[in-house]
C-alpha cells in the first residue's frame, strides 16, 4: 500500500486544472515510475495526487500541415520509440529515450514526466535542447509556450506554475529538417541505469561544401540543468568538416562544461568523457548526413 | 475518501473480474491478496528488479509500480494464465531444457518478458533480446541460460514460419 493522502483522477485537461487548482497540495501523476517510487521511499509520502493518465489529449505523435511535431507529455517512451512520425522526422529523439531504464520502465514512464520532474540525467532533455523543443503548457487560462531551455531552474525545480500542466512538446519544423541528430548516453550499465554523462548533438552539415552549417550540442549531467554549450556552437559554425573540426569540439566543450565530482564519477573523468562523446556523436552525425544508416 | 473502495473491472487471464480495490493499492498487491496469483513475485517493490512483470494490454509492467485503480478496463495477463489444459507454453518448456531456472524467484517475471517479445513474431539477435530483457534481474547469474532460451524458441519460430512471414520479417530487418 502505497502513503497517499488523497486521489483524484482527472479526464480531461481541464477537470485536470481545476482538481490542481481546488487541491493545490496534489501532486500530479501520470506513468508513475518517479511519483510512486517516490512515495516508497518516503519523500513524497503523504502526498494527495492528480492523476493524469486517462486524459486522451495528453497522448500520441502528431505532425501537423505546419511540419510541426506534436507530442502529448503522456506518450509514454516505448511508443514514442515505435512512432512513425518520430522515426522519420526526429530519430534521435526516439534513439535517446530508448534508453531510458529498461522495457517494463519505458512502457509506462512518459516523456512529459521525464522533464517535469527536473532531473538533469534524463534521457529525453539533451535531445529535446538540442532540438529547440518548446513546451505548451494548459492552465485554464489559455496557457503558455516556454522554450525548453528556459523551462528548467535548478535539480529537480521546472517552471510549472500551482494549477499548470504540460500538455505538448512541440519541434518546429525548421529546427530539425535538414539535421542529423546523434545521442551518447555514458553509464555503468547498459541498460536500468541512470546517465554518469549524456550528450545530444544535432547538425547541419553542407555537403557539397563540406562545412558545419549549424550545430547544438547539449549535456545531461554537466551541470544542475541540462547544458547547451553555445560558446562552442558559436565557435565552430561555418568550419570545414574534417578532424582539425572534431578535435575543437572536444577541447571546446571541455572548457565549457562545468561537471561536479559526485559518487558516481568524479569530475575530471566526466571532463574526460564529455570531450569525447560530443566528438563522437558529432562524427555520427556527420556520417548520417552523408547517407550513412542509422543502427 | 480514505479508505473508500474503487470498483475496478479488468480482464485478468481471459476471465473478467470485478475487484473492489484502495486508491492507494499496487496491481502487484491487488493480483497477489485478492486473485490469489502469486506468480507475480513481489521483489524491490521500485521498478528494477522485474519480479512482478505483468503483461497489460500486450506491453509489459512491472505491477508493483502501477496502480490497482489504473487497471481499469484493461487486459491483464500474468503466468497463471500461460498453460492451457495442464500444457506449458513452449519458452516455459525451454527455460526448463536450457536450465534457465535456478531459484525460480526471477523465472515468471522472465517468462512474461518472454512471452511478450515471442508473441511479436521478430528474430532478434542475441544483443537486441539481452536489451529486451533488461528490466528483469536474476541473481542466481542464470542470464545466458535464459537468453539461450528465448534464442532458442525464436529461431523454432523462424524456422516454422511459412515462407511468407520470412520475407516479412527480412523486409521488416532490410527497413
Amino acid at each position: 500500500m502505497y502513503d497517499i493522502e488523497e486521489y483524484y483522477n482527472a479526464g480531461t485537461i481541464k477537470e485536470a486544472v481545476e482538481l490542481l487548482r481546488e487541491h493545490p497540495e496534489a501532486r500530479i501523476i501520470s506513468g508513475g515510475s518517479d511519483v510512486l517510487i517516490k512515495i516508497r521511499e518516503g519523500k513524497l509520502a503523504g502526498t494527495s495526487l492528480v492523476c493524469i493518465r486517462d486524459i486522451r489529449e495528453l497522448k500520441g505523435v502528431k505532425k501537423m500541415d505546419s511540419g510541426d511535431i506534436y507530442i502529448g507529455a503522456g506518450t509514454v517512451f516505448s511508443h514514442i520509440v515505435n512512432d512513425q512520425v518520430i522515426q522519420e522526422n526526429i530519430p534521435v529523439l526516439g534513439e535517446a529515450v530508448d534508453q531510458v531504464g529498461g522495457p517494463q520502465i519505458r512502457n509506462i514512464g512518459t516523456i512529459g514526466g521525464n522533464i517535469c520532474n527536473g532531473a538533469v540525467s534524463a534521457d529525453s532533455a539533451p535531445a529535446l535542447f538540442s532540438l529547440n523543443a518548446l513546451l505548451r503548457t494548459a492552465d485554464g487560462t489559455g496557457g503558455r509556450t516556454v522554450p525548453v531551455r528556459d523551462f528548467y531552474l535548478g535539480p529537480g525545480k521546472v517552471d510549472i506554475k500551482p494549477g499548470e500542466i504540460l500538455t505538448h512538446i512541440v519541434i518546429p519544423e525548421k529546427e530539425y529538417a535538414g539535421y542529423q541528430g546523434h545521442y551518447i548516453k555514458y553509464s555503468m550499465r547498459r541498460a536500468m541505469d541512470i546517465a554518469t554523462l549524456s550528450c545530444c548533438v544535432i547538425s547541419k552539415i553542407d555537403r557539397e561544401k563540406n562545412i558545419l552549417e549549424d550545430i547544438r550540442i547539449t549535456f545531461g549531467v554537466a551541470a544542475p540543468v541540462p547544458f547547451r554549450c553555445t560558446r562552442t556552437e558559436e565557435a565552430v559554425k561555418g568550419a570545414k568538416v574534417n578532424e582539425a573540426l572534431y578535435q575543437a569540439i572536444e577541447d571546446k566543450v571541455r572548457e565549457e562544461i562545468h561537471p561536479r565530482d559526485s559518487w558516481r564519477a568524479s569530475k575530471a573523468f566526466r571532463l574526460q568523457i564529455g570531450g569525447e562523446i560530443a566528438k563522437r556523436a558529432l562524427i555520427r552525425t556527420a556520417e548520417l548526413a552523408a547517407g550513412g544508416e542509422r543502427r | 475518501m480514505k479508505g473508500d473502495k474503487i470498483l475496478v473491472h479488468c480482464t485478468v487471464n481471459g476471465k473478467e473480474t470485478a475487484e473492489y480495490v484502495d486508491p492507494r493499492e499496487s496491481l502487484l498487491e491487488m493480483l497477489r491478496n485478492r486473485l490469489g496469483l502469486t506468480s507475480v513475485k513481489k521483489g524491490c517493490e521500485v521498478g528494477e528488479c522485474g519480479a512482478c512483470t505483468v503483461i497489460i494490454d500486450g506491453e509489459t509492467i512491472d505491477s508493483c509500480i502501477y496502480l490497482a485503480v489504473w487497471a481499469e478496463g484493461k487486459n491483464i495477463r500474468t503466468l497463471e494464465g500461460l498453460e492451457k489444459n495442464g500444457e506449458l507454453t513452449r519458452i516455459q518448456e525451454a527455460f526448463i531444457e536450457e536450465g534457465a531456472v535456478q531459484c525460480g524467484f526471477c523465472t515468471p517475471g522472465f517468462i512474461m518478458s518472454a512471452t511478450v517479445l515471442l508473441e511479436r513474431g521478430e528474430t532478434l539477435s542475441r544483443e537486441s533480446i539481452k536489451k529486451q530483457m533488461s528490466g528483469n534481474l536474476c541473481r542466481c547469474t542464470g542470464y545466458q541460460n535464459i537468453v539461450n532460451a528465448v534464442e532458442k524458441v525464436m529461431k523454432e519460430n523462424e524456422k516454422a514460419a511459412s515462407p511468407d512471414k520470412k520475407k516479412q520479417q527480412e523486409d521488416r530487418n532490410g527497413r
